[in-house]
């Protein structure tokens, strides 16, 4: 992968800093394989303030670091591939455009994932205006019954294969209600705050909380079909 | 505490987000109840398990165009 604008990233990068991206070797297009990443994690507030100070390769290197993530947040917020290459390409977009309104008392990660939320959000109303609601969810005492209770073995994880582990997962959280999948997705994948998934939700700290609960609840209770061990795997 | 009113705290209770006396009331329940105990075992497994997952294959042409996206837009734009 070539870096961005190669001559604005080489004239504007900072001495020491980036110094291993300009050695990098310059890949094709058609191979795009990520820059070597190996800017340490902490070192994402100098990345971020070099990014401000016009360096694209240093926000090269934050696409590079959670584009995969990104991704996987649009996408499973959305449900369509369509939707979600095109709100991740708007959130780096707009990240990149908005880096001067970006407080760097938080994590730039967090402030990525509200942007991208946004998008996906707002692909998602577009599409499916009455799956995702802001009001306060209503609640039900059946989402309380504790469902089946069974045991699931010393270690489940030792029992599926990674790759079986990932499709289990993966379909599980597929059969969840979009206001459900949303909070648990930016709580539980992404480990966002309740204040934050809040934020970027745009509903109240209790409402994230109320349908955090039940999600995880629903997850445990699907789960559980496919973890208990009574002979059905 | 009665079952219910664990199973409406569980995801509190596992996120250290209650105050003292609450936590230990859950606690003197889990001690007799084998379910709760369960219920709770199981959900934090579960949040373990989703945490930084690997749900959604990152197709190579979406990060190719994605990158084509930026540059195009990063060197006709500098910030
Ligand atoms: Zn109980």
């Amino acid at each position: 992968m070539a870096l961005y604008c190669a001559t604005l990233a080489l004239h504007s990068i900072q001495p020491g800093l980036l110094a291993h991206l300009a050695k990098a070797p310059t890949l094709s297009t058609s191979n795009p394989h990520r820059l070597p990443s190996n800017v340490v994690r902490e070192d994402e507030h100098l990345l971020v303030a070099a990014a401000k100070a016009g360096d694209a390769a240093a926000f090269e290197e934050l696409v590079n670091r959670y584009e995969k993530k990104i991704f996987r947040l649009t996408m499973n917020i959305t449900r369509n591939n369509e939707d979600a290459e095109d709100a991740m390409q708007d959130a780096f977009m707009k990240a990149y455009s908005h880096l001067d309104r970006f407080q760097e008392d938080s994590r730039f990660y967090t402030w990525l994932v509200r942007i991208a939320a946004n998008e996906a959000l707002m692909r998602l109303r577009k599409r499916r205006p009455n799956q995702f609601s802001l009001d306060e969810p209503i609640e039900s005492e059946d989402d309380f019954i504790p469902q089946q209770i069974e045991d699931w073995g010393p270690s489940p994880e030792q029992r599926f294969a990674q790759t079986e582990m990932r499709d289990i997962l993966r379909g599980v959280i597929e059969e969840l209600p979009p206001d459900f999948r949303i909070v648990f997705l930016l709580r539980d994948v992404e480990g966002l705050s309740t204040q934050d998934t809040a934020e970027a939700v745009g509903i109240s700290e209790a409402a994230v909380k109320s349908r955090l609960l039940r999600a995880r609840l629903k997850l445990r209770q699907k789960l559980n079909t496919r973890f208990r061990q009574d002979g059905k795997r | 505490m009665n079952c219910a009113s664990v199973i409406r705290r569980v995801s509190s209770y596992i996120d250290g987000d209650l105050e003292a006396t609450i936590v230990e009331e859950i606690e003197l329940h889990l001690k007799t109840c084998r379910d709760c105990t369960i219920l709770v075992q199981q959900t934090r497994l579960t949040v373990r398990l989703y945490y930084d997952s690997d749900l959604v294959d990152y197709p190579v042409e979406v990060q190719a165009r994605l990158h084509e996206t930026l540059r195009r837009k990063i060197c006709k734009d500098p910030n």
